[in-house]
């Protein structure tokens, strides 16, 4: 029988062990994996966009325009695609479909049959969610940030390496990453409540939305505000939405970070009291 | 609460309104036990709660002494081979055992040692390195089955594990079933095939409609059973004397010849084989043998739950 059992008290290590073999399976049955096409195609997107951006604007003779509208451009960018479409519906992907997907599948019952608790299931799928998306979002936010004003050549890099560029390209990197923190989440706590996730999505989709236009106090109940409050440079709202946006003073980076990764922790602690009381019952899903 | 057994106390599931398995009360000793009753009859209902798979509405179950929603205590003495036909994209059958069994904690030679076992004991050491995707369903089959036991387990759980598998495979089967069954392991199986069940059990539990209509050795079910005849075979000399003594008593139904045997019913065994004793002293007749002719499982079956069954 098995030598590693000690009723009531993990062994030293054990959980270690059995988070790093959960990550270890999920990320085989995730990372590259056919299904997920179209979460590569989102990341690749604004790469390519950027790159062609980069091959169209090197071959005029001069530059028809400033430093400046390239940074803006990417802020809009970031804020408009990274953070409300591809890194939203991109943790979707993968995230909801760690339990969910294995529903679909009915294949849920092999981890269930396992000797790991469930907090450590969940634990260990999220972190392989987890390291998917960043290994996805964080080099693509950084390559297109690179891209988007390489055909300034030297002005560029001088901006990169001398001005404020790179301190920037820190910030998208680390607001990429709380987002797959903080989305990452989300979406595991709605695969494990929703029989359909997508329905959930939608609603947080335009809850996040419709963010700017809220009231100051609902503001702050989103993902996005804080995002936004932390990204270098700021997106300026064209009229005639700029009179409906709420202005509302802008969280302290010290308590957005912190604040998110505590909401993140939550999520994830309900999401692991959801997992615990979780059945088997693929007839129904 | 017995340690030693997997015991169910006042148990019922509900999947809403619609009845799993009601007030069920049962103890379940090592060896095999067969779970008999059609589709519906609270089966998988049954073997999902002692997996804790699904949680019982009332009652409370114990897995050798351990409650079904500790998985960390009671996944390390019990395994299960569910009848989901369904496996992890792209894995081979080599990476479906070995990378749940790390799960287990063990290290990475242990899960290597544990794998090739199983792998050998199910006669798939062959297609390891294969997609489970390109197995046949006898070979899919048999995979669930190693993953079930890789790890040892003091408590078996099958569902259905017969289904799919070729005649020389089921005959390996239900010998492994009776290896793990004489080791004092508990093998809880699941099955539509009852002369196969009842050449493999030491007890049965028959369900229906979510019941528990009777549990124990076959034999012992069967004798319970007091409102059927008992079929009797008899083998003798004479068939025809002994029938026509027989047809003189009220508790004899039927007598019929078969052969150099006769086949009766009788509403009292224990009468019928103290009046046999008598006859063969008086007549001095020849018999070569006396055995209950519907003490299996089918006839039980038959019995309790009848044209219901259906899937018998």
């Amino acid at each position: 029988m098995n030598q590693l059992h000690v009723p009531g008290k993990p062994a030293s290590g054990l959980v270690g062990r059995e988070l790093l073999g959960v990550m270890r399976l999920e990320l085989k049955r995730t990372f590259l994996s056919r299904r997920g096409w179209w979460i590569y195609c989102l990341a690749a997107a604004p790469v390519g966009l950027t790159l062609l951006h980069w091959l169209v604007e090197s071959r005029r003779p001069a530059p028809n325009h400033s430093l400046g509208a390239d940074s803006i451009a990417f802020a809009a960018m970031f804020l408009l695609y990274y953070l409300r479409a591809g890194i939203f519906f991109g943790c979707m992907g993968i995230f909801a479909n760690l339990f969910r997907g294995e529903m679909l599948q009915k294949t849920l019952h092999y981890y269930f049959l396992t000797p790991i608790r469930r907090e450590v299931l969940v634990a260990g799928k999220y972190l392989a969610g987890l390291a998917v998306a960043l290994a996805l979002w964080v080099p693509s936010v950084a390559a297109a940030f690179l891209l988007i004003g390489r055909h300034s050549a030297a002005a560029w890099s001088d901006y990169i390496w001398h001005g404020p560029g790179l301190s920037q390209l820190g910030s998208y990197m680390l607001v990429a990453a709380l987002a797959c923190i903080g989305y990452g989440a989300v979406f595991l706590m709605c695969g494990i409540l929703f029989k359909n996730p997508m329905i959930a999505a939608a609603v947080v989709w335009v809850w996040e939305g419709i963010n700017p236009f809220l009231p100051s106090v609902l503001k702050k109940i989103s993902v996005l505000f804080y995002l936004k409050n932390l990204c270098p440079v700021e997106v300026p709202v064209p009229p005639p939405f700029n009179v409906m946006v709420t202005s509302t003073d802008p969280t302290p980076f010290w308590i957005a970070v912190p604040g998110l990764l505590a909401l993140a922790l939550v999520l994830l602690v309900y999401s692991a009291i959801s997992a615990r009381n979780a059945e088997i019952s693929y007839g129904d899903s | 609460m017995s340690e030693a057994d997997i015991t169910f106390t006042g148990v019922s599931r509900f999947y809403g309104e619609v009845l799993g398995i009601n007030k069920v009360t049962l103890s379940i000793p090592p060896g095999i036990t067969s779970l008999v009753g059609p589709n519906g009859s609270g089966k998988t209902t049954l073997m999902n709660l002692m997996c804790g798979l699904i949680r019982p509405t009332q009652g409370e179950i114990s897995v050798l002494g351990t409650p079904p929603d500790r998985p960390q205590e009671l996944c390390r003495i019990l395994g299960y081979c569910a009848q989901f036909d369904a496996f992890p994209p792209g894995i081979t059958g080599y990476q479906f055992i070995h990378s749940f069994l790390r799960l287990h904690g063990m290290t990475d030679a242990e899960c290597d040692r544990r794998t090739l076992a199983a792998l050998e004991l199910t006669g798939l050491s062959a297609a390891a390195d294969r997609p489970v995707a390109a197995y046949s369903k006898g070979m899919r089959q048999r995979i669930k089955l190693a993953q079930a036991i890789a790890h040892e387990p003091r408590v078996v759980v099958l569902d259905e594990p017969l289904n799919g598998l070729d005649p020389l495979a089921r005959a390996e089967a239900i010998a492994l079933f009776r290896q793990w069954g004489v080791e004092g392991r508990h093998v809880i199986v699941s099955s539509h095939i009852l002369h196969e069940v009842d050449k493999i059990s030491d007890q049965v539990i028959l369900l229906s409609h979510g019941y528990v209509v009777a549990e124990g050795q076959i034999q012992g079910v069967r004798s319970e059973v007091k409102e059927q005849p008992m079929q009797i075979q008899v083998r003798c000399d004479r068939p025809h004397l002994l029938a026509a003594r027989l047809f003189q008593e009220d508790h004899v139904v039927e007598a019929k010849l078969a052969g150099n045997g006769l086949l009766l019913r009788t509403a009292d065994a224990d009468r019928f084989y103290l009046l046999l004793n008598r006859i063969i002293l008086e007549c001095g007749l020849d018999v070569e043998s006396v055995a209950p002719a519907d003490d299996d499982v089918n006839s039980v079956y038959q019995y309790l739950i009848g044209a219901e069954g259906g899937t018998a």
